[in-house]
């Protein structure tokens, strides 16, 4: 069964069940993701992916990397409504994963598509940067292709955090597979190839994260 | 011991009455709200307790009983005293007080007449509950049973007609006519967001799916809410019936009954209401001999506010973290266990037999066009009459707080009452003649919430109420989404350089642009209401925004790093009465001696504003002005204490 929708004005004929962002890949229509992974589970939790759908007369903000496409949907990839989302999200986030004032990767590019001004809340940013944006890939892909579970989430609301569970992490010597999914950097650059060193759960629970 | 299965309607109608016959006509009740945690703190179990010792030492056994309930309502005049079936009305009650009330009113139905309610305005005294206007103005359909019943004796909710509309549903009744029922009431969730319960109903009963499960939210969380507590310690049957119908009506045999950990009275209270159900076959196979069978679980929270949301809290119950999901599909059509599912609040439940009992035509007719029903609040601030309220829908939030709440302490004036917690906003006096309408308090920018409702006077700063709501949300959001966590973390920067004199031009440019970011970005709903506090402040009182960022000043005189505290000495008589409780020895001065403050060492706590007696007004708040210079050391009083 497939399914008719526009994106972006183009005509798409897409599978039904799958999500806009897949739908919009396959009609080589870039939509940016910073926790979306092809091997994972949508998270959605990110929201750079935001999209404006229309259906049935009714306009909505809805991530497309989780949200179905449906038969006559009208999607907006960019508007200046997603655009100020992923601006603010952008400039909202680089405090916490600056290094040294600047960006890197994909948070960089972004900002410089989106007219990010990555220095904007700096001054009001005072936690500890943990150059860590939670997109959650390095604990998914450990829950659900590695199947280690060695990685987890601690704490909640702006204490949530990413931590290694050390009596886990025995594989993660020659593992290593969510060094190059990390959209900061932060894992191979702290680790020091001894991944839960600096980084685990206990070191959570003193404080130190 | 015998079974104590009840087999057939029949049956249950027969205990009903047998119950009701039971009790002797000339036995006084003397009710006291031990079941309700609050009840407990302010003392209502050493006064049960000296009840059932002086009862039993004047021999008054046969005479008057101890019921143990749950809230009764009034909880600013806690503990209370209700003897039935006078109705009469003891206020703030003392264990010594207790063998007065036995040797004059149990055994000679004679009032004690100074433990009764005194009006503060009139100074008359009340009787009875219903003499009383905090009891006067209100329409308690769902919570007047409270004070009636002991919540751990099923027989005192069978005594009063319970169960009967699970009787009704079951035996006169299609599932199809229960739904039908439920639709044409209106009813509108409880829980905030006030979605037609009938259409989720519908929704849930018409999706496909072998397994269909009914839950009972009690995640309740926001600040000064403890409505839902109060009916799940104090009626937890009233909800079970509700449920069981509502699964009657959906096709759902399996239902859970989330209750938040920080209750442990009302798990407690839920655990033995469903002990005592299941004896009686009230929950279980083949209910009341209809061929309808239904089991329900407790699950007891793991104590975050975010696991109220319904996505989150099927997590929770699913043994995960409970931290909401994305919700593109309905959690009607796939819910707890990716199975339909139907999820409602406590009040929503217990309103359930009510509608079943006496029709919707009832219960239509009391309301709003686009509200029906009632809705109970907790009434907390700066109100005279603090408690629980129960108010048909449509009364004006003036009534409310005038009428029922007995107005601002100390004469002083309203400013604005904040509705719906940290998902809801504040509403200013002007629009205090607004009905209370799920739709009306959203048109002002907050909404209906749950029901909790705290009064604010002038002495409280908008820009520290949104504040305190945004830190709020910062520690229970769950972190997951970017705009909700980082939107939180900068507004509460933003704000507490705001409040500390520290605010920028242009700050409240950012906040209105994090806000509309969360709105339009979050993964649930606590990150797309949470940037409303600040909103709907900033909608009604951008002024005293504007004044803490420009002027340093904080027109509530609230802000502590924005205000400092002066003695005038023109006014001051040198009573020495401030100097006496100032905690930290700032204020110098003696007899005859004007007094002044070390500012150095003040520490603001306001201590010296509120001892100063009114007639003299000496200690003044300033607050974005300059700090007169203090009197000369010795200066002498210039002002004649009038007697």
């Amino acid at each position: 069964m497939t399914v008719e929708l526009q994106i972006d004005g183009k005509e798409v004929r897409a599978e039904e069940g799958i999500t806009i962002l897949e739908a919009a890949r396959e009609a080589g229509i870039a939509i940016p993701t910073l926790c979306y992974h092809t091997e994972l589970m949508p998270h959605g939790t990110c929201r750079i992916c935001s999209v404006e759908v229309e259906t049935r007369g009714r306009m909505r903000t809805v991530v497309s990397c989780g949200c179905s496409v449906e038969q006559g949907m009208v999607v907006k990839t960019r508007s200046p409504r997603i655009d100020r989302i992923r601006k603010t999200l952008i400039e909202l986030l680089a405090p916490t994963t600056a290094v040294d004032g600047e960006l890197g990767g994909q948070m960089k590019k972004l900002a410089r598509e989106y007219g990010a001004d990555t220095h904007r809340f700096e001054s009001r940013f005072r936690d500890r940067p943990t150059r860590c944006i939670l997109c959650g890939q390095c604990v998914r892909y450990c829950d659900e292709v590695v199947g280690e579970h060695a990685i987890g989430f601690m704490g909640r609301g702006v204490d949530r955090r990413a931590v290694f569970f050390p009596e886990k992490a025995k594989a993660c010597v020659t593992c290593q597979a969510c060094f190059n999914l990390c959209p900061t950097g932060k894992i191979p650059s702290e680790t020091d190839f001894v991944v839960f060193d600096g980084f685990s759960v206990d070191d959570y629970l003193a404080g130190e994260l | 011991m015998a079974s104590k299965r009840i087999s057939s309607a029949k049956e249950l109608e027969q205990l009903g009455r047998d119950i009701a016959s039971k009790a002797d006509p000339d036995k006084r009740i003397v009710s006291i709200c031990t079941m309700s945690v609050c009840g407990q703190s302010r003392g209502s179990g050493a006064i049960a307790e000296r009840f059932a010792e002086e009862i039993r030492r004047a021999g008054l056994e046969e005479k008057a009983e101890v019921r143990q309930t749950g809230c009764q309502g009034f909880c600013e005049r806690e503990p209370v005293v209700i003897i039935f079936p006078e109705g009469f009305y003891y206020v703030n009650v003392e264990p010594d007080d207790v063998p007065e009330i036995v040797s004059a009113t149990l055994s000679k139905g004679e009032l004690v007449e100074r433990l009764l309610y005194t009006d503060p305005t009139t100074g008359e005294r009340a009787a009875k509950e219903s003499d009383i206007p905090f009891y006067s103005h209100q329409m308690p359909i769902v919570f007047g049973d409270n004070r009636r019943i002991n919540p751990r004796e099923i027989d005192d909710y069978i005594g009063l007609g319970g169960y009967g509309a699970l009787s009704k549903a079951l035996f006169q009744m299609s599932p199809e006519q229960v739904l039908d029922e439920v639709k044409k009431s209106n009813l509108r969730g409880r829980g905030g967001g006030g979605f037609p319960t009938g259409r989720k109903w519908e929704t849930t009963r018409n999706a496909s799916g072998e397994t269909k499960y009914v839950l009972v939210n009690c995640d309740e969380g926001d600040p000064g809410a403890y409505m839902d507590r109060s009916i799940m310690e104090g009626n937890p049957h009233s909800v079970l019936e509700g449920l069981l119908i509502g699964a009657y009506a959906i096709g759902s045999h399996e239902g859970f009954i989330y209750v938040r950990d920080e209750y442990p009275l009302a798990y407690d209270n839920t655990i033995q209401a469903v002990k005592q159900a299941e004896e009686y076959g009230l929950i279980g196979e083949n209910i009341l001999g209809s061929g309808f069978d239904f089991r329900v679980s407790v699950h007891r929270g793991a104590g975050a506010f975010v696991s109220g949301e319904s996505t989150a809290l099927m997590n929770a119950i699913e043994g995960r973290v409970g931290e909401p999901r994305m919700k593109y599909i309905r959690t009607a059509v796939s819910g707890l266990k990716g199975m339909p599912t139907c999820l409602n609040n406590v009040e929503t439940w217990a309103n359930v037999p009510l509608i079943i009992n006496r029709g919707s035509e009832w219960f239509n007719s009391i309301g709003t066009e686009g509200s029906k029903g009632t809705k109970i609040f907790s009434l907390v601030g700066k109100v005279n009459n603090t408690g629980l309220v129960e108010v048909p829908m449509g009364m004006t939030l003036r009534q409310l707080v005038y009428d029922i709440g007995g107005g601002i302490p100390q004469g002083n004036k309203l400013k604005a009452v904040q509705t719906g917690g940290p998902s809801g906003g504040v509403i200013p006096e002007q629009y205090l003649d607004t009905p209370i309408d799920f739709d009306e308090l959203t048109k002002l920018g907050s909404m209906m919430g749950s029901g909790g409702m705290v009064v604010m006077d002038e002495d409280t700063c908008m820009v520290d109420t949104a504040r305190y709501f945004i830190s709020f949300c910062c520690e229970e959001s769950c972190g997951q989404c970017s705009p909700c966590r980082e939107g939180l973390r900068m507004l509460r920067e933003i704000l507490n350089d705001i409040c500390e004199g520290k605010g920028q031009e242009g700050d409240i440019e950012a906040i209105e642009d994090i806000a509309e970011v969360m709105q339009d970005a979050s993964l649930c709903a606590l990150g797309g209401t949470a940037a409303n506090p600040a909103l709907t402040t900033l909608k009604y009182f951008r002024d005293e925004y504007e004044a803490h960022i420009r002027e340093q000043r904080c027109p509530a005189q609230a802000c502590q790093a924005l205000t400092c505290y002066y003695i005038d000495p023109a006014l001051c008589t040198a009573c020495l009465i401030c100097r006496r409780n100032c905690p930290t020895e700032a204020i110098y001065g003696e007899k005859g001696i004007v007094h002044w403050i070390d500012q150095e060492k003040c520490i603001k706590c306001d201590t010296c504003f509120q001892v100063c007696p009114p007639r003299f007004s000496a200690v003044r708040r300033i607050s974005g002005e300059p700090l007169p210079e203090p009197p000369a050391p010795g200066t002498r009083v210039t002002r004649e204490e009038k007697g």
